[in-house]
């Protein structure tokens, strides 16, 4: 006989309740394959997203059993091993139905961060030749990876507690525009992550870097940014 | 409406206790100073007034608050080094060797100061 698991499934809005299926256990099942087996067998109008399933398009974050991460690569065998599945929305992000949230704020936060390179070379210019042992390029590459998925921002409480905090993503990727040699936008970046709701808010608490599926490290990213606005106030530079 | 806050258990990790521990240990502190210059302030009322005071502080309870005092003291420290390097320092990560080296200098601390009590 096939085993069964089962899946407590948000629906709703922000005042849903969770709802009970049961879903037959498969090898190598994730928490994905659940989510869709119970949408195309159970119930056509559960509401998630997802796109690539090979973890690179950042769409598919949910909570399970209580923790933010990407279920197109959670296994269910290794977040569920007495066969009972919590899925819920990401939190910190208002819920628009049942699995999917509203990530305008999420990405809002990048453009306030000046999430946007900004270079002065044309295209008849030959390529920037950056050394890849450089110190600069080597913060670039530790935190350049992030796939946007929303699983550190909630899981800050910071971001709870202010919700203007800019967030863990989008100050990890203005870190790495800070340590772009090519980009010229370096002040007006500095200034818009040393306010209140910027790099400074940060408690250190790393939970950030404890869920980020991508083992990418926001908490190193915003210390980078507290040292470096730090620096740049006292040489009057900001 | 507000969204949900993170679930407690993507809290449950080194990193969350040490800001926990580190936070707990600032308010109490911060909530002890001014009985601490309350304190040492009886000394403008002449020695005999700190004196008096003093002998209360000899009792049990007292000595038991002052050992909360000097663990709390130097979780507090160590806590705040443990920040203050990975925000100053060129080290990267959570450093969670160094939230071991600050449980184990706090548990030192109390230990120490518990030895010095009882002899
Ligand atoms: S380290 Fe900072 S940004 Fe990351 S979860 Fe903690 S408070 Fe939020
Ligand atoms: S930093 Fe990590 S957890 Fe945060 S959005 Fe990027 S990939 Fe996701
Ligand atoms: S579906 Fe693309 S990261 Fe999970």
């Amino acid at each position: 006989m096939q085993s069964l698991l089962t899946a407590r499934i948000w629906r709703g809005g922000s005042d849903g309740a969770f709802v009970t299926y049961e879903v037959p256990r498969q090898d190598s099942q994730t928490v994905l394959d659940v989510v869709t087996w119970v949408q195309r067998a159970l119930d056509p109008t559960l509401a998630y997203r997802y796109a690539c399933r090979v973890g690179m398009c950042g769409s598919c974050a949910m909570t399970v059993n209580g923790r933010a991460r990407w279920t197109c690569r959670t296994h269910v065998e290794r977040v569920a091993p007495h066969g009972i599945l919590d899925i819920a929305p990401l939190a910190n992000l208002p819920v628009i139905k049942d699995l999917t949230t509203d990530m305008a704020d999420f990405f809002d936060k990048w453009t306030k961060a000046e999430g946007r390179f900004q270079g002065a070379a044309t295209r008849r210019q030959d390529f920037a030749r950056v050394a890849p042992d450089s110190r600069q390029r080597r913060a670039v590459d530790a935190a350049i990876e992030c796939i946007g998925c929303g699983v550190c921002y909630a899981s800050c409480d910071v971001v709870n507690w202010r919700p203007d905090f800019l967030g863990p993503a989008a100050l990890n990727r203005a870190w790495t525009l800070v340590n772009d040699v090519r980009d010229i936008a370096l002040r007006q970046r500095l200034r818009a992550v040393a306010g209140d709701a910027g790099c400074h808010s940060c408690h250190t608490q790393g939970s950030c870097t404890e869920r980020c599926p991508k083992n990418l490290a926001p908490t190193s990213a915003i210390a980078g940014l507290k040292r470096v606005t730090a620096q740049a106030a006292m040489r009057r530079k900001l | 409406m507000k969204p949900p806050s993170p679930p407690w258990r993507s809290r449950n990790h080194p990193a969350y206790w040490a800001f926990v521990v580190h936070r707990l240990s600032g308010i109490a502190l911060a909530l002890f100073l001014p009985v601490h210059f309350w304190a040492l302030g009886k000394a403008l009322a002449g020695a005999g007034a700190l004196q008096a005071f003093l002998t209360v502080t000899e009792a049990p309870l007292f000595r038991f608050g002052e050992w909360g005092l000097v663990v709390l003291l130097a979780a507090h420290l160590g806590g705040g080094l443990r920040l203050l390097l990975i925000e100053f320092g060129p080290w990267s990560g959570l450093r969670k060797d160094w939230i071991a080296i600050a449980a184990a200098g706090a548990v030192a601390a109390g230990l120490a100061f518990a030895l010095a009590l009882v002899r």
